[in-house]
């Protein structure tokens, strides 16, 4: 009888957060899943489509293009963010005024809005007026991201590492903050070379931080979109159409809701298993 | 091997951590290092071990001058007070990790391993990571690290401070038997009296920076130099009060009076200083016989088999760790008696000039 009791007073108590999810959450994931079986028209009328859609969505040309472009993006920013922001978080200094200095000027890309990141950059990488582009034309480099596929690439990959870097280094830095001095000296008194510190203690103390730093990066970069837009629109051509940016034009630009749809749900499903995976292999032979 | 101090100090950004210290380690011996937490202890280690380099004075091993030796070269081991392993090695090859890096036959380095860890009772955990292992054991396994590599100095920087009651009387027991087989010099910090006095050997007691005596531990123990020598080796802190002695009867200032004998009889006249342990301060029921103090009770913590009874005696602050359950009224006036035997005095400038336990 008690027991009961209590499990009331418990619902009670999840209950404003039970609320909130299924407003922010579950009310409008399961919009788009209606959307994604049904065809619309004007005037709200529906028609019930089945999977025609997810299949559509899954054997078009334009889908697999924008996820290869999506997929190519995200690792080759994960390959250059995470162990440039191991080894600046290395470099910093521990202790004293420089190692605070290091944490504001690592903080700052951090404060800044996305978009205004992107205009930051547009203007910075403008081949006419910015300084950036400018400077790269003048040393002879043919730099035009606005007509260049390659350029465009570049300037967002350079965004994404200026504005994103910092995270994995904060992040990096608090986990090597964490570990006592008591195993350098250990290492120290055994012989170790700096190799075998950052192998044998720094990287296995960094595990968790990294695994965190690895996922956050991910999903953040998997879901990019203002940049892009705000750089090039996803021009030239299709070249910088990532997933989202795609997405948009067709459930905004076409208002094609039900390829819309079912196009969010498979990409959510994606971010969800790739984010899987990456947590099961990451902590795989993680101590019982 | 022997290790000598000489004339050794460390100054770091203008603040003296370590001063001028000379000290001769006891050859093959036990020696303790006793101090509270910041006298110096975990400092004076570093020091030995190269760790840090002194800013004066030099570091001798067996005679030979290494004070600018690098640490790896010196031969030495160190267990700390945190439980250092590799995290995510073996334990077999954690233990077998400073034999790898001398470079030593694959077939040595097993049958070293597993000697080591079967005398620290870790021989059915060697596949294990040290994080799968209990406190007591992950500190086993730094301890066989230390072990195994067969270094001249083993410092042992207070390796039972972080694990449970029990496994600290476990491992302290096995310690000295551990290390006495074996000719090398080891040197243990701690900050409990009891554990320096349970592990014997040869104590030094460090006082803000300084060792102010440095000999058999019992000696130290039983004739401090100094106040300060006797408050380390005091837990709870050594009571403390002044007194005059006029002919053969001391005094303190508000009229308790007794008389004495021996070592204080033969002293001039004058004031000094009584130093008693809190356990030679028992509460007293009969009459006012010998050194009988009275003293408001502050506290009274009962703890087992003791309690410990905190009072005011003319403005200081005294313990009296009773034996046996004893209830006392807080605010109450309360008699206790000193062990005339096991006191002793301090002259005004702090150091010892008489003790009664010869």
């Amino acid at each position: 009888m008690s027991a009961k009791t209590t499990n009331q007073k418990a619902w009670l108590l999840v209950a404003p957060v039970v609320v909130l999810v299924a407003f922010n959450a579950v009310i409008p994931l399961m919009t788009v899943v209606n959307y994604s079986v049904q065809e619309t028209f004007g005037d709200n009328l529906f028609f019930f489509e089945g999977m025609k859609w997810f299949e559509e969505v899954l054997s078009s040309e334009r889908f697999h293009d924008s996820l290869l472009r999506q997929l190519q993006f995200t690792f080759i920013i994960l390959a250059i963010e995470v162990p440039l922001g191991v080894a600046i978080a290395l470099a910093m200094p521990r202790r004293g005024f420089w190692a605070s200095v290091c944490l504001v000027l690592m903080a700052m890309p951090l404060l800044i809005p996305w978009n205004v990141v992107g205009a930051m950059w547009n203007i910075f990488a403008l081949p006419d007026i910015g300084l950036l582009g400018k400077t790269l034309n003048a040393m002879g480099f043919d730099y035009n991201f606005t007509r260049q596929p390659f350029s465009a690439w570049a300037t967002l990959i350079a965004m994404d590492v200026w504005h994103w870097t910092s995270l994995v280094v904060l992040l990096s830095y608090a986990g090597l903050s964490s570990i006592p001095d008591a195993y350098y000296q250990a290492a120290r008194i055994d012989g170790a070379s700096a190799w075998a510190v950052f192998r044998y203690i720094q990287l296995p103390k960094l595990k968790h931080v990294l695994t965190i730093a690895v996922l956050l990066r991910f999903m953040d970069s998997f879901n990019i979109y203002t940049e892009p837009f705000v750089l090039t629109g996803g021009g030239p051509g299709n070249s910088t159409t990532l997933l989202s940016l795609d997405l948009v034009k067709i459930a905004l630009g076409q208002f094609d809701l039900g390829p819309a749809a079912a196009m969010s749900l498979i990409y959510f499903l994606i971010i969800l298993l790739f984010s899987w995976i990456f947590y099961t292999v990451m902590t795989r032979g993680e101590d019982r | 091997m022997s290790l000598t101090l000489k004339n050794v100090s460390l100054i770091v950004d203008g603040q003296t951590h370590i001063y001028d210290t000379t000290v001769e380690l006891v050859p093959a011996g036990f020696n303790i290092l006793l101090g509270t937490t910041l006298s110096g202890k975990t400092t004076l280690m570093r020091l030995m071990a190269g760790l840090v380099q002194p800013s004066s004075g030099r570091i001798l091993f067996n005679g030979d001058d290494v004070t600018g030796v690098a640490v790896q070269k010196r031969n030495v081991s160190m267990v700390y007070q945190q439980f250092i392993n590799y995290p995510n090695m073996s334990v077999f090859d954690n233990i077998a990790s400073p034999l790898r890096l001398s470079g030593l036959a694959r077939a040595e380095i097993r049958k070293r391993v597993e000697t080591v860890a079967d005398l620290l009772r870790l021989g059915p955990f060697l596949k294990r990571k040290p994080s799968a292992l209990s406190g007591g054991q992950q500190q086993r396994c730094a301890m066989a690290r230390a072990l195994v590599k067969d270094s001249d100095l083993v410092l042992l920087d207070e390796p039972l401070a972080n694990l449970d009651y029990k496994l600290r009387e476990e491992l302290r027991d096995e310690l000295p038997r551990l290390f006495a087989a074996r000719e090398r010099t080891v040197v243990y910090a701690t900050t409990e009296p009891s554990e320096a006095l349970l592990l014997g050997g040869y104590t030094a007691a460090l006082h803000e920076g300084r060792i102010t005596q440095f000999g058999p531990t019992g000696d130290v123990y039983r004739h401090p130099v100094d106040k300060q020598t006797a408050s380390v080796f005091s837990d709870p802190p050594i009571n403390l009060i002044p007194v005059t002695k006029t002919g053969e009867r001391l005094q303190t200032s508000h009229g308790a009076n007794w008389r004495v004998y021996g070592a204080f009889r033969d002293l001039g006249d004058g004031e000094y200083e009584l130093g008693v342990r809190p356990h030679h301060v028992q509460p007293h029921d009969g009459a006012g016989d010998g050194a009988v103090i009275e003293g408001r009770v502050q506290v009274a913590e009962i703890s087992g088999s003791e309690s410990m009874v905190h009072f005011d005696l003319e403005g200081r602050p005294w313990v009296s760790l009773a034996h046996g359950v004893r209830a006392f009224g807080v605010g109450e006036t309360a008699r206790f008696k000193i062990d005339v035997d096991h006191s002793m005095l301090f002259s005004p400038q702090g150091e010892t000039v008489a003790t009664m336990r010869a």
